[in-house]
């Protein structure tokens, strides 16, 4: 039994395989602007009536036209709530939080991300569907963790 | 002989007590995310018990089942512990720290899973228990040094035993690993707990906290891969494959383990696209020693079936000895880590991330992972080693041969549930699948599903300890048979570049400062408040 031929064939097979896993992943990032989210703001969140926008969280339309919601999360719930977007529109979310660290997910969609204390999570989503959906947190926050839920409404 | 094994004995004995403890949560948990009412049901008892489960299976069994397993080897291959009396002091200090940090879990004082994310705050006593159990590890750590140093001044150019190779590739993973554990909880938790400081940096803590998260795995699997590499072939009456590949396989887990971190963190803010894609290119080189060992290993596999006279392409397979409590244990283990890659590499790409980040599909992956193939591989070890530790024979043999492919069958139901319930987008860490009562259509009848399968798990941990506890204590005497280990198909004679353990560490931890150190200075570099401490409830 050639065991060295074994091996070389097996070990540029497996490498040969997770290039292409990278290639995928590097082909996404580069032509389809695939990105994951990493938005670098930071706030006192023990004083968050000091910023304008997080002191009265709501969905606005910036000058330039953009969409833009604001989102407390505290423990338990969401503000705003419900929060009301079209439909087919780039929709840019900010999330923060006021106490410990929550989660912020849209159940079935792909808008998913951490709320954290003194930073705020930015990342941009379009619903094509309208209709309702679940707001769910997804990290652990306290006795009432699973009762912390909000309501998106897509029109 | 008796004595040789006490001090690894105690460990393993100490680990399979915390998973006792610790399978008997999971079930209840299991039971209230699917909604079945049982009595005292309740929110505290839900997540009291889910911190418990989490820190005792996580931290606490895999911990000690790996001390104790060194030792073995040690002892057995290299013919000496170094430092016997270092050993005992590091298991006191680690056994009073778990129990510490249990106690105060399990009176409600330190309700924030294993993942202690501030600013939810636990008892100091919590934070300090876990430092004395890591402290423990670290003392561990410098006795396999310590016998291995020895044991090379004696046999100068001769290649270690393959399995202390691994043994010392994952000591080396762990002091790498918690270097940022360290810095997380001596730097930020303890002073905060204590009142000495009043805020920590959420984020900051999480990023350390993730340096340390994930080569922590790494820390369970490479002893798994020793057994599979070393005692397996043997088991199964073969050889092993390639004993070059495999030492270079450890070497590659000491590299890239440790800088890969950010894929917990890809939906975080604070860290750049830019490091996030890195960790993920590093995440993925990790694959690899994973993908030859999965080779190797079923090579010595296909081997051992030839050995014994099989034919055809596949007749090997039949001749393998799945009714060897250790086999078994082993093999299903191999066969949950195959899917167990897959998970991970879909994790691993951050657009599939978002789809499952901290749903229950997270869960189900982890349980594949660490919940069979490491902790089957670990129980396959029991088996083997109980009759060569202690010179008993195996208690009710039948049980332990069902016994893993009750877990596997278990697994199978809850895993494959939580998978599917979490692309549906069940969160993660829930006392009620539904919710608030109003949800939870989509996930009720995978819930369900999964508490059956947890409640198959429940009965095959039973299993299992029921048969280590009666051949601790009723096992016939014998004399203890010896420990064999696999005999490589062309054994390393020579000293290589894979066996140059200094080197290949100060590479380690040159790629670990560039991973972690830029992003790091760049966070901390940002004008920041700082978070004051909440009680959970
Ligand atoms: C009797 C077998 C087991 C059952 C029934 C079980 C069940 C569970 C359940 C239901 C959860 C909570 C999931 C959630 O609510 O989101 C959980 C979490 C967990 N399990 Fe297990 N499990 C078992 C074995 C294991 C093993 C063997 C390990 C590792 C060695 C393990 C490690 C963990 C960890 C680390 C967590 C996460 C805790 C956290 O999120 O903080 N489990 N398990
Ligand atoms: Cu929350
Ligand atoms: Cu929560």
């Amino acid at each position: 039994m050639n065991v060295e031929l074994y091996e070389r064939i097996w070990m540029w097979a497996a490498a040969g395989l997770i290039v292409m896993f990278l290639g995928a992943i590097f082909l996404t990032a580069g032509l389809q602007a695939v990105q994951p989210p990493s938005h670098l703001e930071t706030m006192d969140p023990t004083a968050l009536i000091h910023y304008p926008e997080f002191a009265n969280p709501a969905v606005v339309t910036r000058p330039d036209g953009s969409l833009v919601v604001s989102v407390v999360a505290e423990t338990y719930a969401f503000t705003p709530d419900p929060i009301e977007v079209p439909a087919n529109r780039p929709v840019t979310f900010r999330v923060t939080s006021s106490d410990v660290v929550h989660g912020f997910e849209i159940v079935g969609t792909n808008a998913n991300a951490m709320a954290i204390p003194g930073y705020v999570s930015q990342f941009t989503v379009t619903f094509t569907k309208p209709g309702e959906y679940v707001i769910a947190c997804h990290e652990y926050c306290g006795i009432l963790h699973h009762g912390m839920v909000g309501k998106l409404i897509v029109k | 002989m008796t004595g040789r094994h006490t001090l690894a004995s105690t460990h393993i004995g100490v680990a399979i007590a915390a998973f006792a403890v610790a399978s008997a949560m999971g079930v209840l948990q299991a039971l209230s995310v699917a909604d079945v009412e049982f009595p005292r049901r309740s929110e505290s008892l839900y997540y009291v018990s889910l911190t418990a489960h989490g820190v005792l299976m996580a931290l606490v069994f895999t911990t000690f089942f790996i001390m104790g397993l060194g030792y073995v080897l040690a002892q057995e291959c290299l013919g000496r512990i170094t430092g016997r009396l270092g050993a005992w002091i590091a298991f006191a200090l680690a056994a009073v720290g778990s129990v510490m940090a249990a106690v105060t879990i399990l009176r409600g004082q330190s309700t924030v899973l294993y993942t202690f994310y501030p600013p939810m705050q636990a008892h100091p006593l919590f934070y300090i228990g876990a430092t004395l159990l890591v402290v423990g590890s670290w003392i561990w750590g410098g006795v396999m040094i310590a016998s291995y140093r020895s044991w090379r001044r004696e046999h100068p150019g001769v290649p270690v035993p393959l399995s202390i190779h691994g043994m010392l590739a994952a000591v080396i993973v762990w002091y790498l690993a918690t270097a940022g554990l360290a810095a997380e909880v001596l730097g930020m938790l303890i002073p905060w707990s204590l009142g000495m400081v009043d805020k920590v940096d959420p984020l900051v803590a999480r990023t350390l906290f993730w340096w340390f998260g994930h080569p922590l795995v790494y820390f369970w699997l490479l002893p798994a891969y020793v057994l599979w590499y070393t005692v397996l072939p043997q088991v199964a009456g073969g050889r092993l494959f390639s004993d070059r590949l495999a030492r270079m396989v450890f070497i590659l887990f000491v590299v890239l383990s440790t800088p890969v971190g950010f894929h917990h963190q890809f939906s975080d803010p604070g860290i750049s696209s830019g490091w996030k894609l890195a960790h993920t290119v590093l995440t993925y080189g990790v694959l690899y020693p994973s993908l030859v060992t999965a080779f190797t290993v079923i090579a010595s596999l296909e081997v051992a079936g030839r050995m014994k006279g099989a034919k055809g392409l596949f007749d090997w397979i039949g001749r393998l000895p799945w009714s060897d409590p250790f086999f078994a244990c082993i093999a299903l283990a191999m066969i949950a880590f195959t899917f167990g890659g897959f998970g991970g590499a879909i994790n691993a790409a951050y657009a599939m991330n978002t789809m499952v980040h901290n749903t229950a599909w997270i869960q189900g992956h982890f349980h594949v992972t660490l919940g069979t193939t490491v902790a089957l591989s670990f129980m396959g070890a029991t088996y083997w080693l109980l009759p060569r530790m202690l010179g008993r024979e195996l208690r009710f043999r039948g049980l332990a041969r069902v016994q893993p492919y009750l877990w596997f069958l278990g697994m199978a139901l809850f895993s494959t549930s939580y998978h599917l319930a979490g692309l549906r987008g069940l969160p993660r860490r829930v006392y009620s699948a539904s919710l608030t009562g109003e949800y939870g259509e989509a996930w009720h009848g995978l819930t369900k599903v999964a508490a059956a399968g947890g409640t198959i798990l429940f009965l095959s941990a039973l299993a299992f300890v029921t048969v280590v506890l009666a051949t601790w204590v009723a096992g016939k005497k014998i004399s203890p048979p010896a420990f064999e280990f696999a005999v490589s198909l062309r054994p390393a004679t020579a000293l290589t570049l894979w066996d140059r353990f200094g080197m290949w560490t100060v590479v380690a931890v040159v790629l670990l400062a560039v991973a972690y150190g830029y992003p790091l200075i760049h966070l901390l570099s940002q004008q920041r408040w700082g978070s004051p401490a909440f009680q959970p409830f």
